[in-house]
């Protein structure tokens, strides 16, 4: 079996699992009560908190813990957005973003903000120059991802931010939730204002995740209730899974160095092979260091995406279409349309996700795969 | 650019005379032991200097543990090259190309230790400045307020090469003005008491008094907590938790209520007191700060530190809230220190505590507490004793 769905989640450590089973077996106090079992759960969580901010090298006081990226940009958009309303309703972002942020960013349209969709050149790029000039004096939050969930080009986030820097007014957030563990990500050095990481895409837990928020943001909170994480996000803590993302995060941030040439030695070899088929067409930029280590995207001119993904599962080998969330939507992806794909092509994505444990055979055994699926199918394109 | 060495400047320990060496040597051991982690360094007394060899090891991470090193005033990382005037320049270069931020002046200083040297400290300055202004758009040279000094060490062995100098905390080494029991409350003011004593080079054990049920575990680990936060600079402490729930409540019973703060106080202190014997502590420190609380007037202070003969510092007694606070910050017990939990000083508090009392009517009614000697002896027999340490506690560490 050749996984190479990374993007669209990842099998969790079995550090992670035991650590999970350990906490959720012998720590099941209410990290808010008032005795031993109480303390010792809300010790654990301290000690998660304090782990997962020593790794993405940020002040532990300002994590708040969600359920998972989604809740991350959700909370952080929409917390900005309502917070702030007085001092503007305008926003910006992209029109590559996840849906968890591109549905926020429509859902807040309706609310009566403004909101620019800044588009991007055909390797998925945002101009910082577009980004200049869409701010006004309304602007309160600008929101742009770090690596694209679908072809996996890289935007330059510390670029954007020291742009940012000179607008006092401004928020910027970053989902980073493709990019945590795989490069590197300063948010508080850089000057990043809120970032969204999940649990899941970094072999931990499914429904966790983390928020980072810059000292002095308030955020106007999505759940209220007991006033749990400083009042952000009320609700019992999930502590097995916190715990667990802890132990993730952190086993991932202490492997992400070595891993990366690595996984661009495994990205270059699949790349060199889909530029030699003339059937596949490589999305995103050609440059290596443009593109995330771990993400490859391709099209199949005139073949649905689909009959690839199955066709290669027959062989054992999982790849997909595009975000795994919107597998089931028929429509072509918006991202590749935002990149000037031909409708025909963005029908035909394929996109391929490793990890660091896939090994170079591993790669040549996926390019002959896809090379015989290739033979097979080429008389059959629209 | 990656530092190939750290050069340590240990400045008050110069004015030790003989005794330099001793305190020398508990810095360095004080370092050693901070950078256990760090299994690749060296530490090189040579040159009449102190260098840490960092063979391959990461400065910023080491700059962080040194920066938590009493008796340590400044620290530099250093570049060495052969003793060869292209590869000086070349690296001089590089190294001010590397600065941020960039500075528009400079200047070198040579110092030539290795005398064969076919050039001098003055043709020096020239050669490798000229070198870096001719490559450098924009940089001039200032002698007088250069933003940027250029220092350049050259020996027979190498050549150090390095610009920047970080503070150190200053201060004695830690252990070298002997122990001290600190009275560790919860507040914001004892935590900084303890780490100012530290600071002039003592050595620290905690007591803290806790009256369950009326305080609760989580006002416990707080103070857990807070001497944790000292043993950053520390390495490990003692904290001795005293049960003081019976004391308190006898007083609430039986003493005069705008009496109780004087005599619990009191009580405190010769419960310290003992403790310290035990332990061989040589003073109590306190958090006391002149006029904050009805036991921190002159009077109270007077006829509360009778209780004891033991040298009773109280660091923080004319400093000014704000600054207090600004050192808890610094140290980070500011967070830990404000979380609301009730603590043995604010139960049973009186509406209108005495803030001149009376010495020897004081003395008189503690001397009608026949119970009063044997409880605090049962206080100091039942204290429990924890040792903490900046390693977190092992027992849950493989959950991380």
């Amino acid at each position: 079996m050749y996984y190479f769905d990374h993007s669209a989640t990842t099998p969790p450590f079995n550090e992670v699992t035991d650590t999970v089973l350990e906490v959720m077996k012998n720590y099941y106090g209410n990290p808010s009560s008032l005795h031993q079992f109480g303390i010792d759960a809300e010790q654990l969580m301290r000690r998660a908190r304090h782990v997962i901010s020593e790794s993405l090298d940020v002040n532990g006081e300002q994590l708040i813990f969600t359920s998972g990226g989604t809740e991350s940009n959700n909370m952080a958009i929409k917390g900005v957005a309502f917070q702030y309303q007085n001092r503007g309703k305008h926003l910006i972002t992209t029109e590559i973003e996840h849906a968890s942020v591109y549905e926020s960013f429509k859902q807040l349209e309706q609310l009566g903000y403004q909101v620019t969709y800044l588009p991007v050149n055909h390797t998925g790029q945002v101009s910082i120059e577009d980004l200049q000039n869409a701010l006004t004096d309304e602007t309160i939050l600008v929101s742009i991802m770090h690596v694209n969930n679908e072809v996996g080009r890289i935007q330059p986030i510390k670029k954007i931010a020291s742009l940012l820097k000179k607008h006092k007014r401004i928020f910027f957030h970053v989902d980073a939730i493709q990019s945590i563990g795989k490069i590197p990500l300063y948010p508080e050095e850089w000057g990043i204002d809120l970032m969204s990481v999940s649990a899941h895409k970094l072999n931990g837990p499914k429904g966790v995740g983390v928020l980072y928020y810059r000292k002095g943001i308030k955020l106007f909170p999505l759940l209220s209730g007991g006033g749990q994480e400083a009042g952000y996000r009320s609700g019992t803590e999930n502590v097995p899974l916190i715990v667990g993302m802890a132990k993730a995060i952190r086993i991932s941030m202490d492997k992400q160095k070595g891993n990366l040439e690595h996984l661009y030695r495994l990205r270059k070899k699949l790349t060199d092979f889909i530029l030699q088929i003339p059937e596949l067409k490589l999305n995103g930029s050609v440059d290596p260091e443009h593109m995330a280590p771990h993400i490859v995207h391709f099209s199949f001119t005139g073949m649905k995406s689909e009959v690839i993904v199955h066709a290669l599962e027959k062989k054992g080998i999982y790849v997909s279409t595009r975000s795994a969330c919107a597998s089931g939507e028929s429509k072509a992806s918006r991202v590749l349309k935002a990149m000037g794909t031909s409708e025909n092509n963005a029908n035909s994505g394929i996109r391929i996700s490793m990890s660091a444990e896939h090994s170079v055979e591993d790669i040549d055994t996926l390019c002959n795969q896809l090379k015989q699926v290739v033979h097979d199918y080429k008389g059959f394109t629209k | 650019m990656k530092p190939d060495y750290i050069l340590l400047r240990l400045g008050e320990l110069t004015l030790k005379g003989r005794n330099r060496s001793v305190f020398e040597n508990r810095v360095l051991t004080h370092i050693r032991d901070f950078l256990k982690s760090y299994p690749n360094i060296q530490i090189i007394k040579n040159y009449g200097r102190v260098y840490i060899q960092l063979n391959g090891e990461s400065f910023e991470g080491i700059a962080e543990q040194l920066k938590k090193i009493f008796g340590l005033v400044s620290f530099s990382p250093v570049k060495k090259v052969d003793t060869e005037l292209e590869a000086m320049r070349e690296v001089s270069l590089e190294l001010m190309n590397n600065l941020v931020p960039k500075p528009n002046t400079f200047k070198v200083n040579v110092r030539r230790a290795y005398k064969h040297f076919p050039h001098d400290s003055q043709e020096l300055n020239h050669l490798i400045g000229g070198y870096v202004l001719h490559h450098t758009p924009g940089l001039k040279v200032n002698v007088h307020e250069p933003d940027v000094i250029l220092k350049v060490e050259v020996r027979e062995e190498g050549t150090f090469i390095y610009s920047e100098t970080i503070s150190g905390l200053g201060g004695f080494p830690l252990g070298s003005s002997g122990k001290s029991m600190l009275m560790l409350s919860g507040g914001i003011d004892s935590p900084v008491a303890g780490y100012l004593a530290m600071k002039r080079g003592m050595k620290l054990e905690a007591v803290h008094f806790h009256s369950a049920p009326f305080t609760s575990e989580r006002a416990k680990q707080k103070v857990i907590d807070l001497a944790k936060e000292l043993t950053n600079y520390s390495g490990k402490m003692k904290v001795h938790i005293v049960p003081f729930t019976e004391i308190q409540t006898q007083f609430n019973e039986h003493a005069r209520k705008n009496l109780i703060i004087t005599f619990m106080r009191r009580a405190m202190l010769r419960i310290t007191e003992k403790l310290a014997e035990k332990n061989g502590n040589l003073g109590i420190i306190t958090g006391d700060n002149l006029g904050q609380v009805a036991s921190q007037t002159l009077s109270s202070l007077n006829v509360i530190g009778r209780a004891t003969g033991m040298p009773i510092l109280r660091p923080l007694i004319t400093m000014d809230k704000n600054e207090i606070i600004k050192i808890a910050q610094d140290i980070n017990t500011f967070e830990t220190s404000i979380l609301p939990y009730e603590d043995c000083c604010t139960i049973f508090l009186p509406k209108n505590p005495a803030t001149n009392p009376n010495l020897g009517l004081v003395e008189r009614i503690e001397d009608s507490m026949e119970w009063l000697p044997q409880s605090i002896e049962d206080a100091v027999e039942n204290t429990e004793t924890i040792i903490v340490s900046n390693q977190e506690e092992e027992k849950l560490s493989h959950l991380f």
